[in-house]
């Protein structure tokens, strides 16, 4: 493999400590080194900004739903196709880009790493060859637990062994990376045209309730010692007064600690924060509860948290809260299309303007940038839109301009229809902080790797590490004269490097790179009562057999990276 | 107001989508530049001048700027996209997507056209006088955002899906029109003179349709409420209103919940 040495290129690395000096980076063999010969490639960073690679913690980006989402929105695709040209293939879609458009834009913007954040198991194979065809990018997939009926079975009496079992079968048989839940319970209670709005509301027939399953997968989790925490979507999403739900969940998590080899801290990851962080009793009197959720997070280190940003976009929303889809399509009078995953999940999807000229609107808005503005710790809040939920993932390069800079973020403000009422409503007219390179690179880098236990593999430029590396058109010494250049800067990288082989120069892909899925396999005790459940699941309930349900082999996970875990002694 | 003809000379073996062909995309340009105007055949991207001789500079603004299109067009698409002003005359008949997502200007179509034209329009005028396809002054596939403004006018006859999701504008056909007109309407206006047939109107929450001739069958979700007497293009008549459909939700407006409301002649 060839050598590269990226020189003079002001450096940000929260691994290292490193507060933009000027450094070089070396790369040999696919990672990161000291030093290299005197042939390496020289890559010229002067004035520019170099940073890891980015990671991305919680995207909607390959799998059944995503595709049901292009599939019921041509539109997304009208006049936003681009043709063949130089390596890329033809690619198209806004909001819910084809696969080849995804790797080719995070790869862009400097992204190399990123979950897909709900696989429904029994569409595993969906996921991965969706995977499979996005290039460049190192993804992982979350598979959903939250409304499983074995996990709802055995979390009913409390039993955390067959729970971790069962989950540990589940992300070999998925090749899955986390435990993830949405909406615990209430997904599972909408089958039957109702709901979970509190941690508290019993799920129909399995006589269990939301904050249950929530503790009980926490300490499956633990249990395992995997190398993400328990990564959720909690209950009562997106109403005004939901941020109540959102700390009662929180508090679900005190008094758990962590037990991974992975350098993890948290236990417990709360997903698209501003969608969970709303007070007032309806949507005339809606107002910010960024405050009462980023005190609370702030002040207990077991957790960390995303953004989900709005970007005031056309968008498509979609996640495994079905019910949530269904209230949004009467709100909105849009399409609405619905699925359900047999034992373990349903999925909806809605399309979603996010109008500037409506206040709701500009104060979720508000909302999504007041959280990471609040957030003491850089190291555990990432920035993202819930792609496409809040906005597509191609809009991270403006969420970085409005939390760089507040001049950015008034002149946005001052934009809106209702500007008075998003001043009222949050706190986003006070907040002077400006976000910092080095703060980036940890929100968006060191922060979300550590958070998902690859702290030792990326999001950093150490020695040793995958020398995936992104540099910047852009000059941390100079006085930033006009905040769009942020935006520019950010949305098209100079160089970028996946596994030590350049991917982008000057902004165009230049290779496809070498992809791989990640997963966690991780070994448990003989479980036979757990093996026995799940062949009496597949013979009396599921419409498949258990042979045709693993995701296996080359056609699906061509080029696996497994994390391995050992549970045997748990 | 400076005009450009364009005669087709060299037919294309393909479908030709000649989405530069309108005022916007000629305007301050010579014909030899206009010649020079990228057109698609198939995948082939080449250019307007391989097909059409151009004569005649073009005007410095859209505003300036007529387009005379001559010869056999039938197996071209696009003429009129994205139009903002200006006029454009098709002499001939030409094929989809006349006048698709135009904001202004005036296009008169001398012959037939095919599906699609003016959808998801704005704004501006489209005058036919042979017959339209279907889905004129619809949604985009998948959309939910019809015609919005401006006007149409077939002198023949119109296809099926006619206004699908309209918000807004007028669209007269002197004709007949087939099935499926106004479908999700929720603001705008149909005149049918000739005959409808089925499914008029259906899953319309607002707008308003008038037929002139028959119905082959109503949609059940229509609700006879009265008679009315109109005023309709300076000829007046009497009609029995309809309102629906009863099916949909139906906004409020002070006060009142708004309907479509569906005219036919008695
Ligand atoms: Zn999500």
């Amino acid at each position: 493999m060839s050598e590269y040495i990226i020189k003079n290129g002001h450096v940000f690395d929260p691994v290292q400590g490193i507060k933009g000096d000027k450094k070089d980076i070396s790369i040999k063999d696919g990672k990161i080194v000291d030093k290299v010969s005197s042939s390496a490639k020289v890559i010229d960073a002067k004035d520019k900004t170099v940073m890891a690679g980015a990671v991305e913690i919680h995207a909607h980006i390959a799998g059944p739903k995503v595709n049901l989402g292009r599939i019921y929105r041509p539109e997304d695709k009208l006049f936003s196709c681009t043709p063949t040209h130089g390596m890329e293939r033809m690619g198209g879609g806004a909001s819910i880009p084809t696969t080849f458009k995804t790797g080719y834009e995070y790869a862009k913007m400097g992204y190399t790493t990123a979950m897909e954040a709900a696989m429904p198991p029994l569409f595993s194979r969906h996921v991965h060859e969706e995977i499979r065809d996005t290039p460049i990018i190192d993804e992982g997939a979350f598979p959903v637990f939250g409304n499983n009926w074995f996990v709802m079975e055995y979390l009913k009496n409390h039993e955390i062994e067959n729970t971790a079992a069962y989950c540990a079968w589940l992300l070999r048989a998925t090749k899955g990376y986390a435990i993830k839940i949405v909406n615990p319970g209430g997904t599972e209670a909408w089958g039957w045209g109702l709901n979970c709005l509190s941690i508290h509301d019993p799920v129909p027939y399995f006589d269990i309730t939301p904050a249950e399953i929530i503790k009980g997968l926490i300490e499956a989790n633990e249990y395992l010692g995997l190398p993400h925490s328990m990564h959720i979507h909690p209950n009562n999403l997106g109403n005004p007064g939901c941020y109540e739900t959102t700390l009662d969940t929180l508090k679900l998590a005190e008094g758990f600690k962590t037990k991974n080899k992975f350098g993890r801290e948290q236990v417990m990851h709360l997903t698209h924060t501003q969608f969970h962080s709303y007070k007032g009793t309806n949507w005339g009197d809606f107002e910010s509860g960024a405050k009462e959720v980023t005190d609370y997070v702030n002040k207990n280190k077991n957790i960390t948290i995303d953004t989900g940003n709005v970007t005031l976009d056309e968008t498509t929303t979609m996640t495994a809260d079905g019910p949530f889809e269904h209230h949004l399509c009467g709100l909105n009078h849009l399409k609405w299309a619905n699925v359900d995953v047999e034992l373990e999940t349903a999925a909806g999807v809605v399309p979603y303007i996010y109008s500037p000229n409506i206040s709701v609107c500009a104060i979720q808005w508000a909302i999504g940038l007041e959280i990471p503005l609040m957030m003491k710790d850089p190291m555990r809040c990432y920035i993202t839109t819930d792609h496409p939920n809040a906005g597509p993932f191609t809009r991270y390069p403006r969420v970085i301009k409005w939390l760089m800079s507040k001049k950015a973020r008034d002149a946005q403000v001052n934009a809106f229809k209702h500007k008075d009422k998003v001043l009222s409503q949050t706190s986003i007219g006070s907040l002077d902080r400006e976000i910092s390179l080095y703060e980036l690179a940890q929100m968006t880098r060191a922060g979300p790797a550590k958070s998902l236990g690859l702290s030792a593999m990326c999001g950093g430029l150490k020695p040793g590490m995958d020398a995936d590396v992104a540099v910047y058109n852009f000059n941390p010494d100079k006085p930033v004269a006009n905040p769009d250049d942020i935006e520019t800067a950010f949305s098209r990288c100079a160089a970028v490097f996946k596994s030590g082989i350049q991917v982008v120069s000057n902004g165009e892909i230049v290779s496809t790179g070498n992809k791989r899925t990640l997963w966690v396999d991780v070994h448990v005790k003989d479980n036979p009562q757990v093996m026995r459940d799940i062949n009496e699941k597949f013979v009396k309930f599921y419409s498949m057999t258990q042979n045709n349900y693993e995701a296996l082999g080359h056609h699906f996970v061509p080029n696996p990276y497994a994390l391995e875990v050992d549970a045997t002694q748990a | 107001m400076e005009t450009v003809t364009i005669t087709m000379k060299n037919a294309p073996a393909l479908y030709l989508e000649a989405d530069n062909v309108s005022p916007d995309a000629f305007a301050g340009k010579t014909a030899a530049q206009i010649a020079e105007l990228s057109v698609h055949e198939g995948n082939t991207t080449s250019t307007l001048g391989k097909y059409f001789e151009v004569i005649g500079n073009a005007g410095a603004t859209a505003a300036d700027t007529k387009i005379v299109v001559k010869g056999d067009v039938k197996k071209v698409k696009y003429l009129g996209f994205k139009m903002t002003a200006g006029e454009l005359v098709i002499e001939g008949s030409t094929d989809l997507y006349v006048g698709a997502w135009m904001k202004g200007g005036k296009i008169l179509a001398k012959g037939n056209i095919e599906a699609f034209a003016a959808t998801a329009m704005k704004g501006g005028e489209l005058i036919v006088e042979g017959n339209a396809g279907n889905y004129l002054g619809a949604a985009y596939r998948g959309d939910w955002r019809g015609m919005s403004g401006g006007k149409i006018l077939v002198m023949g006859n119109a296809g099926s899906d006619i206004g699908m999701y309209m918000t807004g504008g007028e669209i007269i056909v002197n004709g007949n029109i087939d099935v499926h007109a106004l479908t999700h309407a929720e603001g705008g206006r149909l005149v049918v003179k000739g005959n409808a047939k089925s499914k008029v109107g259906g899953q319309m929450i607002d707008g308003e349709i008038i037929i002139f001739g028959s119905i082959d069958t109503m949609m059940p979700g229509f609700k006879p409420v009265s008679e009315a007497e109109l005023e309709v293009d300076g000829a007046k008549a009497k009609f029995s209103h309809f309102i629906g459909d009863m099916g949909e939700r139906h906004k409020k407006r002070k006060g009142q919940i708004v309907y479509g409301n569906l005219y036919k002649k008695i």
